[in-house]
């Protein structure tokens, strides 16, 4: 490999980890703060790409009319199912969770055949953003990846800033290690849970509904995302959105060079990174709490 | 309770004297074909069509084949290998059904070929591709109606080398079904001179090819074969265009990564080549009254999966008119479908010794939301059927 193909592969693995990131910081915050193993979060990606197909055409292709419409619906859909089902979850052992969450994802999918249909689709780039950069002479580079690349990049600034500089953050860190003592003190954790579960939710939507225009929409993809996305989860340790952010670019770049240089065992790479990981160090590299 | 007791007697005297009647009434019974199909999941539009595509021929033919009315039992594969020889089972032990048609996914055929063969019921392939099916597996209650993986792959090949490409990389998923077509291309298009330098794949079914693009940019070839179906279909192609490289380097492939998708696909997939046994345009005369009769019954376009389901009771249909409906005369039967031309709307075609379509694999070009035909790649060509004894 020359040094010209080499950038441009890390390229590509800083793309695929930062979006990674997106779906992976949702599932983290749910399952570490609430102690909630959600398996439907795949399927909120899912949700979030089958939302920028059907919104497009309301908003005539208005690509961040559909995506703030989309989050507004997400965030809703997310507090309603908080609501609904996850709350009786939180005193419930994991057998359960993963019970319950499984359900979800089946109803999620009966719902997105009746209601779309199982054919694949396509959503268009946005206009604006459609052209791309010549990267040597090698190849062109999509510039709508660089854009998805820079919105995970104001993500996970954004996160980071709301959980350790905000009250909210203050309150979510605690509620995540002493449940009972942050409700003594007066702080309506349920609302609280709802707040953090709709975020997780609307996470999750928003990467499908950016990812969508580069990925299409099809049945199923929620499955493979949601299992990239554990292993993510459990490398940067469960909670911890610091561990989330390093453990997506770790199994981007193990994932793009696996491919690359060890076709025969790119199916394995990442799980043999997450076993490695964990033999080191078994709680992943950020333990929260 | 007094009224069910004698029914349960009256109908358990029924059904002696069914039995004691002999072999040629029994013959008039309705003959059971039972569909092992993908209902929900990723194909499921492809198990619909080509159950479709099989009741339109019976309905064609006023309900019957062979003289013998035909009745339906269905069952969900879900595409799941791990279940498919339970649902197999299902179907011969507890329905009783005489034939088994299905199915779309090459692992739960592959499960359904081995229970056949032990069992010895007749099975009708309507999708799967896997070579092992009349390859390894092969037997002789064993049929395909649809291709094998190498067909195709085997197709473009000959395309290539006569488009004089010299250096070509592959890329597929690293799975049966992916090896078997690159496998194809390559045996062809080496024997015309091409060399493949490179055999990219990833783990099925990941669709994050950038990595990959990468490397196919770096390895500069003068063209891509490429194995991809459904969403990975779609993925591929629009990553392939948004990186600039349909422009350089052209992309060419089994029809599976044009067929079903060119709605997702848009621009990015217009002028691709592909080869398939089916397309749209076609001069067959049958394949026109086909379509229309399809599109009066379903009130949609059939596609190539509707041709193999209708074939595959073509198949059937052959072999029951000539033993007369009666089933019990396999021998006759199986050797009447084996050497059967079958006239399909992909045009005629008959069967291979391992049972498997010897048809001409079409060459096409993608135009609008069309895969038009623009010419034969290879005529009549035959699954080698290699590792089959039979």
């Amino acid at each position: 490999m020359d040094l010209p193909t080499f950038l441009v592969q890390c390229l590509n693995a800083l793309q695929y980890g930062l979006l990674l990131f997106l779906v992976a910081s949702g599932l983290t915050l749910i399952f570490g703060i609430m102690g909630v193993i959600n398996l439907a979060h795949g399927s909120f990606y899912m949700i979030g790409a089958y939302l920028a197909f059907s919104l497009a055409p309301v908003f005539g292709g208005n690509f961040a009319a559909t995506l703030a419409a989309g989050l507004v619906l997400a965030v809703i859909f997310g507090y309603l199912l908080e609501w609904l089902f996850v709350s009786y979850l939180y005193e419930r052992d994991h057998l359960q969770q993963v019970l319950m969450t499984y359900g979800l994802i089946l109803v999620f999918e009966e719902l997105r055949s009746i209601l779309v249909d199982n054919d694949v689709h396509g959503v268009p780039v946005p206009a604006w953003l459609s052209g791309s950069v010549q990267l040597g002479d090698l190849m062109q580079y999509p510039v709508y990846r660089l854009a998805i690349s820079a919105v995970c990049l104001a993500v996970a600034a954004g996160l980071y800033f709301v959980i350790a500089r905000t009250r909210l953050g203050m309150m979510v860190r605690a509620g995540s290690s002493n449940r009972e003592m942050v409700q003594s003190l007066g702080i309506n954790i349920k609302f609280l849970y709802r707040v953090v579960f709709a975020a997780g939710v609307a996470l999750a939507v928003l990467a499908g509904m950016i990812a969508a225009p580069v990925s299409s929409v099809y049945p199923g993809m929620g499955a493979q995302v949601l299992i990239v996305c554990f292993v993510v989860v459990v490398i940067g340790g469960i909670g911890s959105v610091r561990g989330a952010f390093l453990a997506a670019l770790l199994v981007g770049i193990v994932d793009t060079f696996g491919k690359v240089l060890f076709p025969q065992a790119a199916g394995v790479a990442i799980y043999l990174l997450m076993a490695a990981i964990l033999l080191w160090k078994p709680e992943g590299l950020f333990r929260q709490g | 309770m007094r009224k069910s007791r004698w029914m349960i007697l009256s109908t358990a005297a029924v059904a002696v004297a069914f039995a004691a009647l002999p072999a040629a009434a029994q013959a008039q019974a309705k003959l059971k074909v039972g569909f092992m199909l993908p209902y929900t999941g990723t194909f499921a539009a492809l198990g619909t069509a080509i159950e479709n595509g099989f009741r339109l021929y019976v309905t064609e033919q006023g309900g019957k084949l062979g003289g013998r009315e035909i009745e339906y039992v269905k069952v969900d594969d879900e595409s799941e290998p791990s279940k498919a020889a339970d649902n197999v089972n299902k179907l011969i032990k507890r329905d009783n059904v005489d034939v088994v048609v299905g199915t779309v996914h090459s692992g739960v055929a592959m499960a359904m070929a081995k229970v056949a063969k032990e069992t010895g019921t007749l099975l009708i392939v309507p999708n799967a591709g896997a070579q092992a099916v009349t390859g390894a597996m092969c037997s002789p209650n064993i049929f395909r109606s649809s291709f094998s993986n190498w067909q195709p792959g085997y197709a473009m090949g000959v395309v290539a080398a006569e488009k004089g490409y010299k250096k070509v990389v592959t890329i597929t998923w690293k799975y049966a079904a992916g090896d078997e077509s690159v496998g194809g291309f390559k045996e062809a298009f080496e024997k015309g001179g091409g060399q493949v330098v490179k055999e990219l794949s990833l783990p099925f079914p990941n669709v994050e090819f950038q990595a990959l693009l990468t490397e196919i940019a770096a390895a500069k070839p003068d063209a891509v074969y490429t194995f991809f179906a459904g969403g990975g279909a779609v993925k591929f192609v629009k990553d392939y265009a948004a990186a600039g490289l349909n422009k350089t380097i052209p992309l060419i492939g089994a029809g599976f990564l044009t067929d079903g998708t060119l709605e997702a696909q848009g621009d990015s997939a217009q002028g691709l080549l592909t080869t398939m046994h089916y397309g749209d345009g076609l001069t067959v005369p049958k394949d026109k009254t086909f379509r229309v009769a399809y599109v009066a019954a379903y009130k949609m376009q059939p596609d190539v999966y509707a041709v193999q389901g209708y074939d595959a009771a073509q198949l059937l249909g052959i072999g029951l008119t000539a033993v007369k409906g009666d089933f019990t005369k396999s021998k006759e039967l199986y050797a009447a479908m084996g050497a059967a031309k079958i006239d399909s709307p992909r045009g005629a075609f008959t069967l291979g010794k391992n049972h498997d379509p010897v048809q001409d694999i079409y060459l096409r070009r993608v135009e609008g939301k069309e895969n038009k035909v623009i010419g034969v790649a290879v005529k009549s060509l035959a699954d080698p059927g290699r590792g089959c004894t039979m």
